[in-house]
């Protein structure tokens, strides 16, 4: 069985979490799109905090009912990764784009120095 | 030379020291060449010298990378409707008086991308130090298997195209070690290239962009960008053709 210590501060932890959250957003120092696996972390984390039986069932099915907590760092584990390679790809869109935007730059400044309009 | 309009895209990132001449040698070439030097946000006035010397220059606001800046050149020459393009480095490498020679089989027709190669039939002189060679080597048999077509010199900067091969670099051009990738890419799409026999200077100044402790992360990059650009779909570009 999970031990009830282990249930009470992973509940605390993910409910902790989702506040952050919802705080940044409000600040809009956190836009909506990039909250939303947060969040979703948080409300995971926090329901097998809370929902003990379904941990244990859970450990069960990956052979860890010795020690049922595992399961939680697991799928905590696997939302950071998430989380993470979400970033990478949203990097990745911001690089490409930044690149685009300096050549535009070079390309209008050049028409620029020659007079003619910026779209000729 | 020609009648059609033709633009010659040189990158330079810190080559003030050789700029100009570049600049110089193309002109003397043929002075209806449009030369657009890409200043990959110097900090030597590399741009201000070319600028002298009676290039076009594009100031790029900060450095993008060889890849970035080469497409910037190709974006000028699609978007202000440039026939033919050649493609020279900035650091005096490539032999201007030879751009007849790789532009040749553009301007029969025969071609929409030329590779100046330093290894087409084992004429040219060139012959670097051994890891390199064989980088090079491996390189061209991947990419040859890959695009179907034999490519000897899949990392020459020397480069001729037409109009197709303009408007498929502006769109689709690599940002970091790029001429491999770019060299698949080209087939994959449908372009016709050839492969005309080059000399290549020994840079004057400056050193190369692929230091030792860099080539380890060249040969995995390409390698990756590879397998990945033969994965991809790319639109075929029989249609943009003359």
């Amino acid at each position: 069985m999970t031990p009830v210590r282990v249930s009470i501060v992973g509940a605390v932890a993910a409910i902790l979490l989702i506040l952050v959250v919802l705080e940044l957003i409000r600040g809009r120092r956190l836009k909506e799109r990039y909250a939303l696996l947060w969040l979703a972390t948080g409300a995971v984390l926090l329901v097998l905090s809370v929902w003990r039986e379904g941990l244990n069932t859970m450990a069960g099915w990956l052979g860890v009912s010795t020690y049922p907590p595992a399961v939680l760092f697991a799928v905590a584990t696997l939302f950071i990764l998430l989380v993470l390679l979400h970033y990478s790809t949203v990097i990745s869109k911001l690089t490409d784009e930044n690149v685009d935007l300096a050549q535009r730059i070079a390309l209008l400044e050049e028409r620029l120095s020659r007079g003619s309009p910026p779209d000729g | 030379m020609t009648a059609r309009r033709l633009v010659a895209v040189v990158p330079a990132w810190n080559e003030a020291g050789a700029i100009g001449a570049v600049v110089d040698e193309i002109k003397a070439v043929d002075p209806g060449i449009e030369v657009v030097v890409v200043d990959d946000a110097s900090t030597d006035g590399t741009a201000d010298v070319a600028e002298s010397r009676g290039a076009v220059v594009l100031r790029l606001p900060f450095n993008v990378g060889i890849g970035g800046a080469v497409q910037t050149g190709f974006r000028f020459a699609r978007d202000e409707g440039y026939e033919l393009a050649v493609r020279l480095d900035g650091d005096g490498q490539h032999d201007a008086s030879e751009i007849p020679t790789i532009l040749a089989p553009v301007e029969a027709g025969e071609a929409d991308l030329v590779i100046g190669s330093r290894f087409v039939d084992g004429s040219g002189s060139y012959r670097p130090p051994l890891a390199r060679r064989l980088g090079i080597r491996v390189f061209a048999r991947l990419v040859s298997l890959l695009g179907g077509q034999r490519v000897t010199d899949t990392t020459s900067g020397f480069v001729a195209l037409d109009r197709a091969g303009i408007e498929l670099f502006a769109a689709e051009y690599p940002h970091d070690y790029p001429e491999v990738e770019a060299t698949l890419v080209a087939l994959r799409s449908g372009l016709r290239l050839a492969q005309v026999q080059v000399e290549m200077r020994e840079r004057t100044t400056g050193s190369s962009s692929i230091t030792f402790v860099r080539s380890l992360y060249y040969i995995v990059k390409v390698m990756l960008a590879l397998l990945v650009a033969s994965l991809r779909r790319y639109p075929r570009l029989q249609a943009a053709r003359r």
